[in-house]
């Protein structure tokens, strides 16, 4: 059994409907994961699609396991680069648990090669996405970030959300 | 936060981050092999640390992985740096690590 990459949890005070909803439509990933609009029906077998801001799409995958609003499973594979999309599929699961006023998420991500750059990109941003996910459902505002790919790519991020909050 | 500052106050649990930031999602054995600590005593700093988040544990098959969970620390800095000043807090941190190489080099 093969031992995952990363394990992200993250406490939100929301509901998991509206967390489930923040996951799994376009007008809210736009807002915490670098401008990325995420498409899909969400049915067990269809695709997922994330388009980026200039149209082009950033990264796909395939619904594993959809349990609404508890349990997300799906394939992950970075269409942008060449050399990350040679690295193929790895596995997304998202797990969201009631606790009172807040909710609990889980978020693993499974299936990565050891010292790739898919693995590299994303230790730098899930983190960033889930803090800037928790300050949209609990502020109404999403934190501004910086994609983490490179430093340039960074400051256009940043001078782009600095501008969207104007 | 209070939960995570008290955590973190400990050297043996710093140590433990530590290890799990060298490598992900490890048995409580294997933690315990590497270090000069009993077993107990690594599972109780272990149960401190999952107390304030900052270790998450997942079971697959029966084992149980311990990750360190970069989310609490994360928030933490967003607190206190601001964004347009992260570029230069890593300048800073990068040449603090480039004198320090250096130095450890040149004994």
């Amino acid at each position: 059994m093969t031992r995952p990459s990363f394990v992200y949890v993250t406490y939100i005070a929301t509901t998991a409907e509206r967390l489930w909803q923040a996951l799994t439509s376009a007008e809210f990933t736009e807002r915490y994961m670098f401008g990325r609009r995420v498409e899909s029906s969400w049915a067990v077998g269809a695709p997922v699609r994330y388009w980026g801001r200039d149209g082009k799409l950033s990264d796909s995958g395939i619904v594993l396991e959809a349990d609404p609003p508890r349990h997300l499973v799906f394939t992950w594979r970075v269409e942008l680069d060449d050399a990350l999309r040679a690295e193929g599929y790895s596995t997304v699961t998202f797990d969201i648990e009631s606790l009172g006023a807040e909710v609990k998420l889980t978020v693993v991500h499974d299936d990565l090669r050891e010292g790739s750059g898919v693995l590299q990109g994303i230790s730098g941003g899930w983190p960033k996405a889930l803090a800037s996910l928790k300050s949209l459902l609990e502020t109404g505002r999403p934190l501004a970030i910086s994609a983490p790919e490179t430093a340039a790519a960074g400051e256009a991020a940043a001078i782009e959300t600095a501008r969207a909050a104007r | 936060m209070d939960d995570v500052f008290k955590a973190l106050a400990d050297a043996s649990r710093r140590l433990l981050l530590d290890r799990l930031r060298a490598r992900n999602g490890q048995t409580l054995g294997e933690l315990a092999a590497q270090l000069d600590m009993s077993r107990q005593a690594v599972t109780k700093h272990l149960a401190v640390l999952e107390e304030a988040s900052l270790v998450v544990t997942i079971w697959r098959g029966r084992e149980k992985l311990h990750y360190l969970n970069p989310a609490p620390i994360h928030e933490i800095a967003r607190r206190w740096i601001a964004e347009y000043e992260k570029t230069r807090v890593a300048v800073l941190a990068d040449l603090k690590r480039a004198l320090e190489e250096r130095e450890a080099s040149d004994d």
